[in-house]
């Protein structure tokens, strides 16, 4: 898989999931939001979180951790919702991603990212854009198109049927 | 900017090429008929001007060589014929193909179809072009058609003493005036003599008429052409149409006597200065008779419905806006009335009386704007009936069948979603009527029916649903057939009793059948599974009656709109969910000992009837201890009661429907959110296809096991 080189200097927000600092293309991102009751939508997988209000929209939420088949953590005060922007099957779509916390936006010029790795990484490479590096840490620059993308959904809501147990008719 | 007006003429001209289609297949069933004529000359007329207007020159030379043929027409020297419409809606079809881009350039269909159109016109006459009638409102027919505004006339007609003698009858004339547009008469009594002076053979009475039309003076004097002569006539412009009128008040009563002449303005300011209902004081002053006067105010009156009605016309007069801002709006609305939901509840929770009262009048003036704004997105079921007559023409033409397509209701107004989504259903039915319903005409007069099958297009309202109902009197279906097949299938007990809605709803069912089969059995088409399940994702229903040998009818039943319904708000656990309103029939409660009673089947013995539930908080994994007491809302759908647990009923509540998305699409059991007044998102349960996963299904699979 060709991995699309980053040329030119962009501006990153940056979230923590675990220890691991990730970061996504701001221009991606509409709003940061506290941490509010989420509607679990029943029979979907544990990732899909469930829906919140938005001012009005019913807007879908993504689990990140569980995404990336991390460990499951309580809810803190720092526990944010990432509003994004994705693009879906050529429409755009509007949804929360649930992260432990959110850090900063910060600027990282083409010379500060390298190719993602090919082994090693926690987290399937396909999703990565790049990695950047700031004062000796290394940030994971997310591909949030392909995170969210239609097959991944599709595949969940794919399995998340077939977790039903079969109805009890008797 | 031009691209934005050609635009626009496409629209329009789309919009046209509909009422001639319209109009031309009525005029094929009256073909007497002048206004139909005059449609489809003035749909032609209007496409091929503002085609030369915007640049679409090949449709205007094409629609030309039609129009003039329609110009004939009208003007009686060409009779409509089979063969003239059949030409006609060649033409439009196209003109049609021309307008969207197609077939630019030299095309033989469209050479055949003039040459067609002028075998139709007769050998120009000797006169030429004298002997051409002009047509009066169409002066010139490369002009636009914008002389056309109405214009109020004021015909003082006073007519000879004697013109009875001459066979004449007034009353005729202003039947004839009637025709030419909005017209108001007022006699003049004065002049008759006493009853012994009186000859019964003359005619004693004057007239005032005041009319509004837009075929121009030529015309009224056509009327009174014979009994111009010996009659006092003059006609008089009293509003032009063309200036806006900077008074929305007509003339003052006085001012119209003034005008007249029948009052001098003197006169007028004296009796103005005594203050009294000024047509009583003129009247008791002596200076105009009572007839006079009332023959002012009509004018008054007859002038200010004229305003009006330009008023009401430039305010309908359509404003085109695109369908993404009207949603837009609806979205507005919903956060809207969400919005004040959660005021009235924060209201009630403070008890503030005057926080309540705003709250209340938020509440009205939320349901008002909720209401309009729907009634903006909806359309009349007629823009898509229009379509079918043409269908059916073409369908019976081709299966060889005589069909008579009737609709009643066309201006029963459907959600523009809903109607969008509804075509290809009908479009489906109807199909299905022709090919498979309405036998062949021999067949049909051997079994004593007429040669001419009919189907009916129905639709109206009926609460807050709309009902449209698709009918033939062909040969119905079979219902021994489907039977022995649902019985092949084991969907259905050789030996049970079944009412026939619920027979003939297996043929929706999918899967029922393969179209061979069951064209040749019961003579319905494959895609009944699919026309179902269209109308259920418009939150509709549908049924099917039938009778062998007399025909078929299938009524659609549809919710006004898609954007909003009434819901019922229960909790299971701290989830909240939504059931639609129309679905439930009743809630009643369930106990432990109810549950032990029925030894672990999921049914409920509500007043002695079996009632098959969905257990919701298993159904959906919700963790949590049911309470002692439970709810069961019973749904009835298509004739089955299916009951859903849940913990606790709220009550009813107004619920915009919001979309969860495509990332939830496809979901199974939740068709829905919406968002209640406390800001938290309640999920609305899809209950018809509950109920056939849960219960129906299982029920037929255990059918089949046996």
């Amino acid at each position: 898989m060709s991995v699309a080189t980053i040329t030119e200097t962009a501006q990153y927000l940056t979230f923590k999931l675990e220890e691991e600092i990730f970061s996504l293309d701001i221009f991606k991102v509409r709003e940061v939001l506290d941490f509010t009751k989420v509607t679990k939508v029943p029979q979907t997988p544990d990732f899909m979180l469930g829906v919140i209000n938005l001012r009005g929209s019913v807007v879908p939420v993504v689990d990140m951790r569980r995404k990336f088949g991390l460990s499951q953590a309580d809810t803190t005060v720092n526990t944010c919702i990432i509003i994004v922007e994705i693009e879906l099957d050529g429409e755009i779509t509007v949804l929360g991603a649930l992260v432990d916390s959110v850090q900063e936006v910060m600027e990282l010029v083409p010379d500060q990212i390298e190719p993602p790795p090919r082994i090693g990484a926690r987290l399937d490479t396909k999703f990565i854009k790049g990695m950047g590096k700031k004062d000796d840490e290394f940030i994971i620059i997310l591909d949030i198109d392909k995170v969210f993308s239609a097959d991944e959904f599709a595949l969940a809501q794919h399995l998340g049927g077939e977790e039903l147990p079969l109805a009890q008719n008797e | 900017m031009k691209d934005k007006h050609r635009e626009t003429f496409k629209e329009e001209a789309s919009e046209l090429l509909a009422e001639l289609e319209d109009s031309l297949l009525e005029l094929e069933r009256s073909p007497g008929d002048q206004e139909l004529m005059g449609r489809v000359f003035r749909a032609l007329h209007t496409i091929k001007g503002s085609g030369a207007m915007f640049g679409f020159d090949e449709i205007a030379a094409f629609t030309h060589e039609v129009e003039t043929v329609f110009d004939l027409v009208r003007n009686g020297k060409v009779g409509v014929t089979k063969g003239l419409v059949d030409l006609s809606l060649a033409a439009r079809d196209e003109i049609k193909a021309l307008l969207h881009g197609n077939e630019p350039g030299f095309s033989e269909r469209r050479q055949e179809i003039i040459a067609a159109i002028q075998e139709l016109m007769p050998a120009p006459p000797e006169g030429g072009v004298e002997d051409r009638p002009a047509a009066p409102d169409f002066p010139d027919p490369d002009v636009l058609p914008s002389q056309e505004l109405p214009v109020t006339y004021r015909i003082c007609f006073r007519p000879a003493a004697e013109i009875f003698l001459r066979g004449t009858n007034p009353l005729t004339l202003f039947k004839e005036l009637r025709e030419l547009g909005e017209c108001n008469v007022i006699a003049h009594a004065e002049t008759i003599p006493s009853l012994a002076a009186i000859n019964p053979e003359y005619c004693y009475t004057a007239w005032d008429i005041f009319l509004t039309t837009s075929r121009g003076l030529d015309a009224i004097q056509d009327v009174f052409i014979f009994v111009a002569d010996e009659s006092d006539l003059t006609i008089e412009v009293i509003d032009d149409g063309l200036k806006p009128e900077e008074d929305s008040n007509y003339k003052r009563l006085g001012e119209i006597l003034v005008a007249r002449g029948e009052l001098n303005p003197e006169a007028l300011d004296e009796v103005l200065n005594r203050r009294t209902l000024i047509g009583e004081a003129l009247v008791k002053a002596n200076l105009v008779n009572r007839d006079q006067v009332q023959s002012a105010l009509v004018e008054q009156q007859h002038i200010r419905g004229v305003h009006k009605k330009r008023h009401e016309a430039q305010a309908t007069g359509s404003i085109r806006v695109p369908s993404a801002k009207l949603d837009k709006l609806v979205d507005l609305v919903g956060e809207l009335v969400t919005v004040q939901a959660r005021l009235s509840q924060t209201a009630d929770v403070l008890e503030d009386p005057q926080l309540l009262s705003i709250a209340e009048e938020v509440e009205t003036l939320t349901g008002d704007l909720r209401d309009n704004v729907l009634n903006i997105r909806m359309l009349p079921i007629g823009t898509i009936f229009t379509k079918f007559q043409r269908l059916v023409r073409d369908l019976s033409a081709e299966l060889g069948r005589e069909v008579e397509l009737s609709t009643s209701g066309a201006e029963t107004e459907l959600d523009k979603t809903v109607l969008d989504k509804l075509n290809d259903p009908l479009v489906h039915l109807i199909r299905n009527s022709i090919d498979h319903g309405i036998e062949s005409p021999e067949v049909r007069v051997k079994s004593g029916k007429p040669g001419k099958g009919k189907l009916c297009l129905t639709a109206g309202h009926s609460g807050t649903q709309v009902v449209i109902r698709v009918e033939d009197d062909g040969v119905g279906l079979d219902r021994e057939a489907i039977r022995a097949k649902a019985v092949g299938l084991g969907w259905l007990a050789p030996d049970a009793e079944i009412p026939d809605k619920e027979l003939f709803a297996f043929i929706m069912a999918p899967g029922f059948s393969t179209a061979r089969e069951i064209t040749s059995v019961s003579g319905r088409g494959v895609g009944m599974d699919v026309v179902k399940k269209a109308i259920e994702a418009l939150r509709g229903s549908i049924e099917i009656n039938s009778r062998a040998g007399q025909g078929t009818a299938i009524t659609i039943k549809l919710p006004l709109t898609l954007a909003i319904i009434e819901g019922l708000l229960v909790t299971i656990e701290d989830e909240f969910f939504v059931l639609p309103l129309a679905a439930v029939t009743e809630c009643v409660e369930l106990t432990r000992e109810d549950v032990a009673k029925a030894h672990g089947h999921n049914i409920a013995n509500v007043r002695g009837e079996i009632v098959p539930y969905i257990h919701l908080r298993e159904r959906f994994q919700i963790n949590g201890v049911p309470p002692a007491i439970e709810q069961i809302v019973i749904t009835e759908m298509d004739h089955n009661r299916v009951g859903f647990i849940v913990d606790n009923v709220i009550g009813e509540q107004q619920t915009v429907i919001k979309s969860l998305g495509r990332i939830y699409q496809g979901v199974e059991g939740i068709s829905g959110a919406t968002i209640l007044g406390d800001g938290t998102v309640a999920l609305i349960l899809d209950v018809p296809q509950l109920m056939h996963r849960e219960i129906l299904e299982p029920r037929a699979a255990r059918l089949q096991g046996n």
